[in-house]
């Protein structure tokens, strides 16, 4: 039986480290939309993680699945606009392959693997994305490729997310240069080129989350 | 610098519709389902009479598209979202459950990945526990939005596709015709705007995007989505004259036509200005044969305190000008 690796309270972390950045990049991501698309993605996302925070002391007692469902309907609820399906059908996704753990149970690098392609293959399909129509999906996609690639070739849980990370901020970085083909920021065309797609830049944060909180 | 008036930016939208729900009561109430969470405004006879349910929404900030125009004749109910924001799912399907009478519905609103996304997930939830059949008429009247005309976005032409399909629901027509009308109305109508500024978000506590004192642009939309000029401010029949040439010759529109006007306030414009528009759209349309059947002038769906306009032209078939005349009464649009 594989190692656990990270544990029920890593996942917990994530959630609260998650609600203090969507507080702090609030700006930021209003900022870059503001740019290239109608401003709301820094506000929406806050709006969201304020109701997870809310609602965190009385869910964190469930097992992953059930704890990142409740997140994900929150943001489904409250968040509205593309963010809200599409990181909120994340969460909800999120926790489906180990289903059926414990409360206190934590999860395999291996499970980890598969619980980032089941989020990220929800925002695909959601948001019918491919990588380079700038959106989320150019950093989530080449980064899930690589964290599986680097779990399979046996490295460490968080030597293969800092290489996932690092994929998906070169991700990010390729949305500058990309006409964008969904999405409000599909009409600008041309005038698009130049600007970091904001759900791509958030993503990434995200990514970077995951990341920071994993035990050395 | 923001001038607007609210307690918590955080609960804009809750007291907004508080309030509209309460001065408005003789027409429409609040959903209390569960699954509304409190973002669905109901015709107050909605359900009563065996039609097909014409559900509208979107973003806030558009008063009083969208929320504005549920009441007899036109919209059975609205699903309200955050400032700019689409709704999510749960109120799209609760709204389904309120005004469905067994004929099925129709969502109708703007064409934005977002709203498609929700309104999308609220049809399915709808089909799969309830079956009740939604279909969905997508706005795209914004000529300058895309070359695609199933990839432009909605506008003030909102207002249009609704009315039509309102009427024809309220005719008694089969969810099949309350869909092709819309639709009809859709392939019909093309809009273009200028803003002069941008709208302020109270969350941000500033305006959504900088625009310097002294500038407009051309094609910008409602939601500050960037347009296709960026220029000084000129002189109204200028900037008139700028907006109706991709307009007209994007149906096109030609001689003969006969049209529905709609030019539209982005909220800060005032009607005197409006009304210079209106004028210079007027004696375009003469130079060009085409005939103005009725014009609306005056903030219809806006975008909060944004200064701007934008001018819809609606081409008009003896269906059309039927269901653009029907009668309805709403709080923000009536017609006897």
């Amino acid at each position: 039986m594989a190692e656990e690796v990270l544990n029920k309270e890593y996942f917990i972390n994530v959630v609260n480290d998650l609600i203090d950045l969507a507080e702090e990049k609030k700006d930021y991501y209003t900022d870059l939309d503001s740019a290239i698309g109608d401003g709301d993605h820094g506000f929406n996302l806050s709006l969201g993680f304020r109701e997870v925070e809310r609602n965190l002391p009385e869910w964190k007692d469930e097992n992953i699945n059930t704890f990142y469902k409740k997140v994900g309907q929150a943001l489904l609820d409250k968040v509205g606009g593309s963010s809200g399906p599409l990181y909120g059908s994340f969460f909800m996704k999120f926790g489906l392959p180990v289903k059926t753990k414990g409360a206190d149970e934590g999860v395999t690098a291996e499970e980890f693997v598969d619980m980032m392609e089941r989020g990220v293959a929800i925002i695909e399909k959601r948001g019918k994305a491919k990588v380079g129509e700038k959106t989320m999906v150019d950093t989530l996609r080449p980064a899930q490729d690589k964290l599986k690639e680097a779990v399979e070739s046996g490295k460490p849980i968080k030597e293969a997310m800092k290489e996932a990370l690092d994929t998906g901020k070169e991700g990010l970085e390729s949305t500058r240069n990309i006409v964008a083909k969904k999405g409000r920021a599909m009409r600008l065309g041309e005038r698009a080129i130049g600007h970091l797609d904001p759900g791509a830049a958030s993503s990434a944060d995200i990514l970077e989350v995951f990341y920071d909180n994993m035990p050395d | 610098m923001i001038k607007r008036l609210y307690n918590n930016p955080y609960d804009i939208v809750e007291e907004m519709i508080e309030g509209y729900v309460n001065a408005h009561k003789d027409y429409v109430h609040k959903s209390e389902m569960e699954e509304a969470q409190g973002r669905v405004v109901v015709a107050n006879d909605a359900g009563k009479k065996d039609k097909v349910g014409v559900i509208i929404g979107g973003g806030s900030g558009h008063e009083p598209m969208f929320t504005g125009y549920v009441g007899k004749g036109f919209a059975d109910a609205s699903v309200i979202g955050n400032i700019n924001t689409s709704p999510s799912p749960e109120p799209a399907y609760a709204a389904v459950k309120e005004v469905d009478t067994g004929k099925g519905c129709v969502y109708i609103y703007g064409n934005y990945a977002g709203d498609v996304m929700n309104f999308d997930m609220g049809a399915e939830k709808a089909d799969e526990e309830d079956d009740i059949q939604v279909e969905t008429v997508l706005v795209t009247d914004d000529v300058v939005s895309s070359e695609n005309i199933e990839d432009r976005r909605g506008i003030a032409g909102d207002f249009f596709v609704m009315k039509a399909a309102g009427a024809k629901a309220d005719q008694g027509g089969s969810l099949e015709e309350v869909v092709a009308a819309a639709n009809k109305a859709n392939d019909n109508t093309r809009t273009m705007g200028v803003a002069m500024g941008s709208a302020t978000l109270p969350t941000k506590g500033d305006v959504i995007f900088d625009l310097p004192d002294g500038d407009m642009e051309i094609g910008m939309g409602i939601h500050g989505e960037p347009g296709v000029r960026r220029g000084k401010i000129e002189e109204a029949d200028k900037v008139v004259d700028e907006i109706m040439e991709p307009i007209l010759a994007d149906l096109p529109f030609e001689k003969g036509d006969e049209v529905y006007v709609m030019v539209n306030s982005l909220g800060a414009t005032p009607l005197i200005d409006l009304h210079v528009c209106y004028k210079r759209v007027k004696e375009i349309l003469d130079e060009k044969g085409i005939d103005v059947h009725k014009a609306l002038v005056g903030p219809y769906v806006c975008s909060m305190d944004m200064p701007g306009m934008s001018i819809t032209l609606v081409k008009l078939d003896d269906e059309l000008k039927e269901l653009l005349d029907y009668p309805c009464d709403t709080p923000y649009y009536t017609q006897v």
